[in-house]
């Protein structure tokens, strides 16, 4: 199924969670925050959150900034 | 002489002077740089992580968090919606829940939009934030986000990476007098004298991040302004001479 992750369009299995998400794209989970659709997912939820298609996601992090 | 600590809500430091974590070459620099500030503070900002790339370093991964506060800010909104949801995603980030607000008017000059700098500040500190907002050097838009329950109140001395200094004195003079949240100059610094002119007319610290990264010399220009801070809040704190406009002799009149 199609989601869109951080404006980019990705394929993506049925049954993904955030948790295998992040993992398939290979981006450390430390220090990211979430929203689906808009709205924040708890870091606490991201092994149950399961993707649906069309999904809309952005992960972001800390960069340096002033 | 003894001086107070720096309270920012539940927060309390000892260093008066606050760094940013942008445009420097390398993160070792920035290492160097951020410990020979003497900073207890350092900002960062909130972007998308790269995805489909390699996964790149992370600027956490080089700063030591037991030693250092991290300020998330919202540099690049330019409304109220997104500065407010880009706090909500930093706080997630679990670190911090202190907020460097920063709701931007124009792309050309970066100044603070007044009404959505306002409306922020009010949602944000509903929301629990700790915040320390950037604001022009408008002595009644700073009461206003005193007023709205902003933490500290952080007049830009200059535009936002310009280096310019403190452009006008007499309005930070103003807001030193007026308002009674701690006044943080954030932006414009260019060099070190800029640092002790905000300290001396009584600032409770100074923010800044182009001046040390983009100098020749980041590391010693991280170690000059730490200088400057000190020198300026103790000149400060010492009570400096009136000007006059007259000679006054420093020896004893001449007697024989």
């Amino acid at each position: 199924m199609q989601i869109n992750v951080n404006g980019k369009n990705k394929e993506c299995p049925t049954e993904t969670s955030i948790s295998k998400l992040l993992e398939s794209l290979d981006i450390d989970n430390r220090y990211i925050a979430v929203e689906l659709n808009h709205k924040i997912v708890p870091r606490k939820q991201f092994n149950e959150e399961i993707l649906q298609e069309n999904d809309s996601l952005e992960i972001v992090t800390f960069v340096g900034g002033g | 002489m003894e001086d107070t600590v720096l309270k920012l809500g539940k927060y309390e430091f000892n260093s008066r002077l606050f760094v940013g974590t942008g445009k420097y070459q390398t993160f070792d620099i920035m290492k160097e740089a951020l410990a020979a500030s003497g900073s207890e503070v350092i900002t960062v900002a909130v972007r998308r992580a790269n995805i489909g790339g390699k996964p790149g370093e992370s600027l956490l991964d080089h700063i030591d968090k037991d030693k250092y506060t991290i300020l998330p800010n919202t540099a690049g909104c330019y409304s109220a919606d997104e500065a407010v949801r880009t706090a909500l995603l930093a706080r997630e980030m679990g670190i911090s829940d202190l907020i460097k607000l920063e709701v931007l008017g124009d792309k050309n000059t970066l100044l603070p939009d007044p009404v959505d700098t306002l409306k922020a500040t009010e949602t944000l500190v509903k929301e629990g934030f700790t915040v320390l907002v950037y604001t022009s050097d408008d002595p009644i838009a700073a009461k206003r986000l005193q007023d709205a329950g902003a933490t500290s109140v952080m007049p830009a001395g200059a535009p936002i990476g310009s280096g310019q200094g403190i452009l006008n004195p007499n309005n930070i003079r103003i807001i030193l007098e007026t308002l009674s949240v701690p006044i943080i100059v954030d932006a414009g610094v260019g060099t070190a004298s800029d640092v002790t002119v905000a300290m001396e007319l009584g600032c409770e610290g100074v923010l800044l991040n182009t001046g040390i990264a983009q100098a020749k010399e980041p590391v010693k220009m991280a170690r000059a302004m730490k200088l400057a801070c000190e020198s300026g809040r103790l000149a400060y704190l010492s009570g400096r001479i009136p000007k006059k406009l007259y000679a006054n002799a420093s020896s004893p009149l001449k007697d024989f």
